[in-house]
C-alpha cells in the first residue's frame, strides 16, 4: 500500500546520488528488500514506472532481490534461515527465536548508469 | 556507451530513520515514555487509549497523544473527553504515520512541551502493513487485535506482530459471543513473536488494565534509569 512512498524514496536517493556523475542515465536499480519488510515486489515494480516518469531514472530496470529471515537460536548459537514468516521458530532445534539477523532490509543496493554524456559535460 | 555499476547501499527509508532517530534522542532528553499503536481499523485503538489516558491522569501522570487518520478528527475529540491533550494528524490519503509528521506536530503544539510529559501515545492510522515500517522514535510499539478479528491476524500480518514490543487484545468482555479461541490467539502471537507481552484487555470493563497500566509504569522507570 505503500509502495509508492517506498519507490518515490528510491527515485529521489539515486537522482541526489547522480550528482557525481553528471549527464549519467540509469539502466537499472537494484534493491534489497527482506521478507518481512511489508513491501510486494509487483507493486514496487508498478509504482516504479510511475515515480521514475521525466526523471533520470526513467525507462531503466527495478530489480528486487528478497532476503529471507534470519534468526539467531539461542539454543543452537548459531544463525538459521526461516523458510517463511509464520513461524519464528529454529529451523533445527524448534526453539522459539527473538533476535532477527536478516528480514527486515529495505536498502537500494546498485544503480547501474550509462556514462555516455559524462565526456560532453566536462568539456 | 559506457556503462558503470554504483555500489549505493543506502536504506530507502534513511530520511525517515533519520528523524526519528533525532526523536528518539529528545523523547530521552525530556524523559518521557513514548508508545505508538498500531492496529486494524475497527480493533478499538481510540476506546483503548481513552481509558488508558483517563487511568493515567487519574494516577497524577501526564499523559498527551497524537493521533493519525486520514481524515476527520473525531478520534481527537473523543481522547480530548478524557481531559489529557490530543493532536490530530491528518495524512489525507497517507496510509501511515512518518517521523516527519510527528517532529511537525510536536513542534508548535500548543501548551504541550515534551519535557512536561510523563507518557505521549502516538495513535497510528488503522492499518496492519505500512506503519510497521516507519519508525517514529518510539520506545514501545503495541499491536492490538480484537477479539472479532480472528484469531489468525498475526500469521496473516507477520511483519506488523513481529515489530511489535508488546500485544493488546481488546474487546474481551465480548469475546464469548464471538466465539473467540483464546489459546489460539495467543499461540499466534507467540508464533509470530516469541515471549511478547500480552495483555488480555477491555475499555468498556476495564479488565486488564491494571496489569498494562503496571507495565507501563515500569517501561516508564526503565527509560528514566537508562536516560
Amino acid at each position: 500500500m505503500h509502495e509508492l512512498s517506498i519507490v518515490s524514496s528510491v527515485v529521489e536517493t539515486v537522482s541526489e546520488s547522480l550528482a557525481a556523475y553528471p549527464g549519467a542515465r540509469v539502466l537499472e536499480v537494484r534493491l534489497r528488500v527482506g521478507a518481512l519488510a511489508s513491501v510486494v515486489t509487483e507493486s514496487l515494480e508498478f509504482c516504479y514506472g510511475i515515480a521514475s516518469e521525466g526523471t533520470p531514472l526513467e525507462g531503466s530496470r527495478l530489480v528486487v532481490s528478497v532476503l529471507p529471515v534470519v534468526m539467531h537460536c539461542e539454543a543452537c548459537k548459531e544463525d538459521v534461515e526461516l523458510d517463511g514468516v509464520q513461524s519464528f521458530r529454529c529451523t533445527r532445534c524448534g526453539e522459539p527465536c527473538s533476535e532477527m539477523r536478516q528480514g527486515r532490509e529495505l536498502e537500494i543496493e546498485s544503480i547501474e548508469i550509462d556514462e555516455m554524456n559524462e565526456v560532453e559535460v566536462k568539456s | 556507451m559506457t556503462t558503470r555499476i554504483v555500489e549505493l547501499r543506502r536504506g530507502i527509508l534513511k530520511k525517515n530513520d533519520e528523524l526519528a532517530a533525532g526523536l528518539r534522542a529528545n523523547y530521552a532528553a525530556a524523559g518521557v515514555l513514548v508508545l505508538n499503536l498500531v492496529s486494524s481499523p475497527g480493533t478499538g485503538k481510540t476506546a483503548f487509549l481513552e481509558r488508558t489516558l483517563r487511568e493515567l491522569r487519574a494516577k497524577g501522570a501526564r499523559v498527551a497523544a497524537l493521533v493519525g487518520d486520514l481524515e476527520t478528527d473525531n478520534d481527537a475529540r473523543r481522547l480530548a473527553s478524557s481531559g489529557a491533550p490530543v493532536r490530530q494528524i491528518n495524512t489525507h490519503g497517507i496510509c501511515h504515520l512518518d517521523a516527519e509528521m510527528i517532529g511537525k506536530h510536536i513542534d508548535g503544539w500548543e501548551g504541550v512541551t515534551l519535557g512536561g510529559l510523563d507518557y505521549l501515545f502516538i495513535e497510528n492510522v488503522g492499518n496492519l502493513v505500512c506503519p510497521s515500517s516507519y519508525d517514529l522514535g518510539e520506545k514501545i510499539r503495541v499491536a492490538l487485535l480484537s477479539v472479532t478479528e480472528g484469531e489468525d491476524k498475526p500469521l496473516k500480518y507477520p511483519t506488523l506482530f513481529n515489530s511489535a514490543d508488546a500485544a493488546v487484545i481488546t474487546k474481551m468482555d465480548i469475546a464469548e459471543p464471538c466465539g473467540f479461541d483464546r489459546e489460539t490467539a495467543l499461540k499466534n502471537i507467540n508464533e509470530i513473536r516469541p515471549g511478547i507481552r500480552i495483555f488480555e484487555t477491555s475499555a468498556k470493563t476495564g479488565a486488564g488494565m491494571e496489569e498494562w497500566l503496571g507495565y507501563l509504569a515500569n517501561k516508564r522507570a526503565d527509560s528514566r534509569e537508562i536516560a
